[in-house]
């Protein structure tokens, strides 16, 4: 099994006829991803990828006729959170959006319109999310990847890239890799992630890469000493010279008031039963030596 | 971004807060003719006028960049020192001059993005004047917490359920009132953060003489989100470049995020995590960031070779490590960049290049044929790195 997606994912793009939109969903379809429909406002009939895949004016339109049951948006700032809603509207139950820069008080209605639907947003501004051998939805490169059993769950981007790339380096492939984003307001936070790799049957050690700033790496590591005290985890945390008071790219990337420093950060993981990484390179002998033998 | 306060409180009086009465002025003489007139006005219940710097940091007070004044001459003055000090290294242009209020009693209240919640949240105190971080320390009953409904915002009955948590007595109906107007400022300007501190109850004087209390927003501090600049034309104009670096405009212009630090090694990254663990890691193999620089996802040669300028345009820097994992961004698209950058660049300093994921191959084959020093992992790069720049520096 894997999380998210997986061998059901019948994906649909939104913006898929747009310059990123199209790069990234021909790499998700030659990675295999089920990728079934996109969506342009006004190229409905039309169809992308060198005639691999139908457009829709409308996302209930691509539902209707393929089934998709995923989205996957590419839609500019100003109109990606209408995109969401969009979605929610036409009954899809896992969004992930990649757009980067939405302003954040344009997502407070539309996560509540999400939760309210029992649907799950993923992002904004988030690589997406790869269960390798199975899916890809996002941005994340697939052939970084390599089938296995560890979770990998991010708060940033690239860095999540480099991680992976350690653990395929030494031969531990991962269950599913999901890029929360890093936006103050997301859809799905690092405990939601993890309690769906603590309910995955396949997942059987757990990454987790955080960044300076707010609390929710605390949140996460207090969860996982209570729900996954067998699992073997281990951690990366950025931003240990970052100074104090500046935003370090990430809009919640901030250390402010003595708070989420990374220091904060490392005590509570560690103290929660999580090896912490001084560098991503290290991870995986870390997991070894917390006694993962995958 | 940060705004002044005068600024903000234009914008929560277009939102129709109540705040008394205040002038900008950017010389002696302008302060003295503000001062003239609220000395004149017969509500001002102290007869004296405060004189506020107007720079984007925080203990204004205790840097000596807020007065008071009883006469026009002194008000000239005060202002005239005011103008000529530089607080926390930052030059004041401008003070606002205001009524000197007689305070009755100081609450705090501010609504700011909770991102635990994904919703707003009110933080209030009738503890105000002071850090509200200091009172949540001292005294954390003192301060209560109330998120606004997603979809519905602040509705009447939570506004005044706010209102009597807080403790406004009297002035509940004023306190309620501005506890919408807080909200209302946040939605109608994109703000991170409307902070009142002090709102304050402070006694004025009628017409007739007789003494009216009112409930009123004394200082204000507003942060905008930057993603939201886009849509607000209007308010760019309030940003303040004194309270940037130089690099920073320029970076902004090429969309590119630059922070400037202390250190020798200069660095370029794709991603703001991966930009931090850069730094992490030439900390850790012993040397010193000169910077945080994230040149985005999908950037292309030009907005690298701005990146590379912004880079060397710092005296300190005496080694640059370049750190690209390809995703949206396509390695070859930097090496030609950097390729170009190198070109035109004035000054040589060593440079170590790690390219992988997309398109990382012909990124290597250029950066190959242009002779550059490359290194396939991160922790060789920030080493590689670390050594060119102590060799910079011993030559």
């Amino acid at each position: 099994m894997s999380i998210l997606i997986g061998r059901d994912t019948r994906l649909v793009v939104q913006g898929i006829t747009g310059r990123e939109g199209e790069f990234h969903s021909r790499a998700m379809l030659e990675y295999g991803t089920p990728l079934v429909a996109g969506v342009t406002p006004g190229k409905g009939g039309q169809t992308a990828l060198d005639g691999a895949v139908p457009v829709f004016n409308t996302v209930a339109e691509a539902v209707r006729e393929t089934g998709a049951n995923t989205s996957c948006i590419f839609v500019p700032a100003g109109g990606a959170p209408d995109a969401v809603l969009e979605a929610v509207a036409a009954g899809v139950k896992t969004i992930f959006c990649i757009t980067e820069g939405i302003p954040a008080l344009d997502m407070i209605p539309v996560v509540e319109e999400v939760r309210l639907a029992r649907a799950r947003l993923i992002g904004p501004n988030c690589p997406g999310a790869t269960s390798p051998g199975r899916a890809k939805v996002g941005i994340i490169p697939g052939s970084i990847h390599r089938e296995g059993r560890v979770g990998v769950v991010s708060r940033s981007g690239t860095l999540t890239y480099e991680a992976v790339q350690a653990m395929t380096d030494a031969g531990l492939g991962q269950s599913s890799c999901i890029g929360i984003g890093g936006d103050p307001v997301i859809g799905t936070q690092f405990l939601d992630v993890l309690a769906l790799f603590a309910a995955d049957p396949e997942t059987e050690a757990l990454v987790l890469i955080g960044e300076i700033g707010g609390a929710a790496e605390e949140e996460a590591a207090a969860w996982a000493a209570e729900h996954m005290a067998d699992v073997p985890k281990v951690a990366f945390i950025a931003g240990r010279t970052a100074p104090e008071g500046k935003r370090m790219g990430h809009a919640g990337a901030i250390i402010s008031g003595g708070k989420g420093t990374a220091a904060s950060k490392v005590s509570a993981l560690e103290a929660a039963g999580f090896r912490v990484a001084g560098s991503p390179t290290e991870l995986p002998a870390l997991l070894r030596e917390a006694g993962y033998r995958g | 971004m940060k705004i002044h306060e005068a600024d903000a409180k234009s914008l929560l009086v277009a939102q129709g807060l109540p705040v008394p009465a205040w002038e900008v002025a950017r010389t002696p003489s302008q302060a003295r003719a503000a001062a003239v007139r609220f000395l004149a006005d017969p509500g001002n219940a102290t007869g004296k006028v405060v004189i506020k710097a107007q720079v984007l940091v925080g203990g204004r007070g205790k840097a000596g960049g807020v007065k008071l004044a009883a006469t026009a001459d002194e008000a000239e003055d005060v202002a005239a020192q005011i103008l000529a000090l530089e607080i926390k290294g930052l030059p004041v242009r401008r003070v606002l001059v205001g009524p000197a209020a007689e305070i009755v009693k100081e609450y705090y209240l501010s609504v700011l993005l909770d991102r635990a919640t994904r919703r707003l949240m009110f933080i209030g105190s009738a503890e105000g004047g002071v850090e509200i971080e200091q009172v949540a320390v001292d005294n954390p009953d003192a301060i209560v917490y109330q998120h606004t409904d997603p979809l519905l915002g602040l509705p009447d009955y939570a506004a005044r359920e706010l209102a009597f948590k807080i403790g406004f007595g009297p002035h509940w109906k004023a306190g309620a009132a501005i506890a919408k107007g807080l909200l209302r400022t946040m939605l109608a300007y994109d703000a991170d953060l409307v902070e009142i501190n002090p709102l304050a109850v402070i006694r004025e004087h009628n017409a007739d003489g007789t003494p009216v209390e009112r409930l009123v927003c004394l200082d204000a501090k507003i942060t905008l989100d930057d993603s939201a600049l886009a849509r607000h034309p209007g308010l760019e104009e309030l940003r303040d470049l004194d309270a940037e670096d130089p690099a920073d405009v320029e970076a902004r212009r090429y969309d590119l995020t630059f922070i400037k630090l202390e250190g020798d090694i200069g660095c370029m990254v794709n991603g703001a995590g991966l930009a931090m663990t850069t730094m992490d890691l030439v900390n850790r193999a012993g040397g010193q960031p000169a910077n945080f620089l994230d040149i985005g996802g999908g950037a292309k040669a030009d907005r690298v070779a701005a990146a590379m300028r912004l880079i060397l345009e710092d005296p300190n820097v005496k080694a640059i490590l370049v750190n690209i994992f390809g995703g949206i961004t396509r390695g070859d698209e930097v090496a030609k960049g950097l390729i170009e950058a190198r070109a035109q660049q004035v000054r040589d300093v060593p440079m170590v290049v790690r390219i992988v994921g997309t398109n990382a191959a012909e990124a290597a084959e250029l950066l190959e044929a242009a002779r550059f020093v490359t290194a396939s992992s991160l922790d060789e790069a920030a080493a590689k790195a670390v050594a060119a720049a102590a060799k910079g520096a011993a030559a």
